[in-house]
């Protein structure tokens, strides 16, 4: 063997250990997507606080509890959001993987599902009893929060940029349990403007050159 | 000296060399035939083939278990195998440096 052959062994090595690892088709454009289906989101719920409950409390989510019908049309635009966001991930992640010629659900996706989904699924617990308890203001601080954690925990298996993701969201939602009166403010930055920022980053890093 | 010496002879192919990297990697978590034939992109004889050798050199862990009434075979790294590996990359690395 010469010095090229040892030479392409080692970037094998280093091919395969990055890839069994972690998983490497999470597609930017689809953060993207994901950020404009919440900003989208954030701008209809807005309208409903702002316009029909708080004109004089800068359209917080603070103190809405008892109208059943505000807290059901919020509950569906933020199911709404949820299926967009996540469609849109979905959407671009899978045919990212298809340009690079992967399957998309291997052993390394299976790993960030598991590891993002034990945060959210105790954070989804946890809201459900703060709407229960009618603490609704606390809700945009705790998605960021838990949701902060959840990607900082999945960040083990993929790209290391979404770790960085995790900390903003995590601090965002700190600030934004000290700001209750701006909660829907500080969710549309977290969960719109950052997966954007974000998604375009990676994609920049990632996307822009395929071949490289 | 000879840094070529160093070098494991098990290690020269590419499917024997790709499946010690990844596990490598993924110490305490079960890794499947399937999981290595997607990962390594081989044929289930070629990789039956390379796995048995390593496994002969006592470098992998072969584990037979179920999913339900599927079998399902996971492999490990030995403590032997660990540092056969590491002492392969230290070869190459040394080899790298020579040539310079």
């Amino acid at each position: 063997m010469n010095e090229q052959q040892h030479l392409d062994s080692l970037h094998d090595i280093k091919r395969i250990m990055e890839r069994s690892t972690r998983f490497m088709s999470l597609s930017g454009l689809g953060g993207v997507g994901a950020g404009i289906s919440a900003l989208i989101g954030a701008y209809f719920a807005w309208n409903l606080l702002d316009g029909k409950v708080l004109p004089n409390r800068g359209g917080g989510i603070i103190s809405y509890s008892g109208d059943s019908v505000l807290t059901f049309q919020l509950f569906l635009i933020a199911g709404a959001v949820l299926v967009a966001a996540l469609g849109t991930g979905f959407y671009f992640t899978w045919r990212k993987a298809q340009a690079q010629g992967l399957r998309v659900w291997d052993a390394s996706a299976r790993k960030v599902i598991i590891n993002l989904a034990i945060p959210l699924f105790a954070g989804g617990l946890f809201i459900l009893g703060l709407l229960y308890n009618g603490y609704p203001g606390l809700v945009a601080p705790a998605c960021l929060v838990f949701y902060g954690l959840g990607l900082v925990n999945a960040s083990k298996y993929t790209v290391t940029d979404i770790r960085y993701l995790g900390y903003v969201e995590v601090a965002l939602g700190i600030l934004a349990l000290f700001n209750l009166y701006n909660g829907l403010l500080f969710w549309a930055l977290g969960f719109g403007v950052m997966h954007i920022f974000y998604g375009a980053l990676m994609w920049w890093k990632y996307e822009r050159n395929p071949t490289a | 000296m000879n840094p070529i010496g160093n070098l494991n002879k098990v290690f020269e192919s590419r499917i024997r060399l790709g499946v010690m990297s990844v596990l490598m990697v993924n110490v305490n978590e079960e890794v499947s035939f399937n999981d290595l034939k997607e990962l390594l992109e081989v044929t289930d004889g070629n990789l039956a083939s390379h796995l048995s050798t390593l496994e002969e050199n006592a470098y992998i862990k072969v584990h037979k278990g179920f999913i339900g009434r599927k079998t399902n075979t996971t492999y490990s790294i030995t403590k032997a195998g660990e540092k056969a590996f590491k002492g392969h990359l230290a070869a190459l690395e040394a080899m790298i440096k020579f040539n310079q």
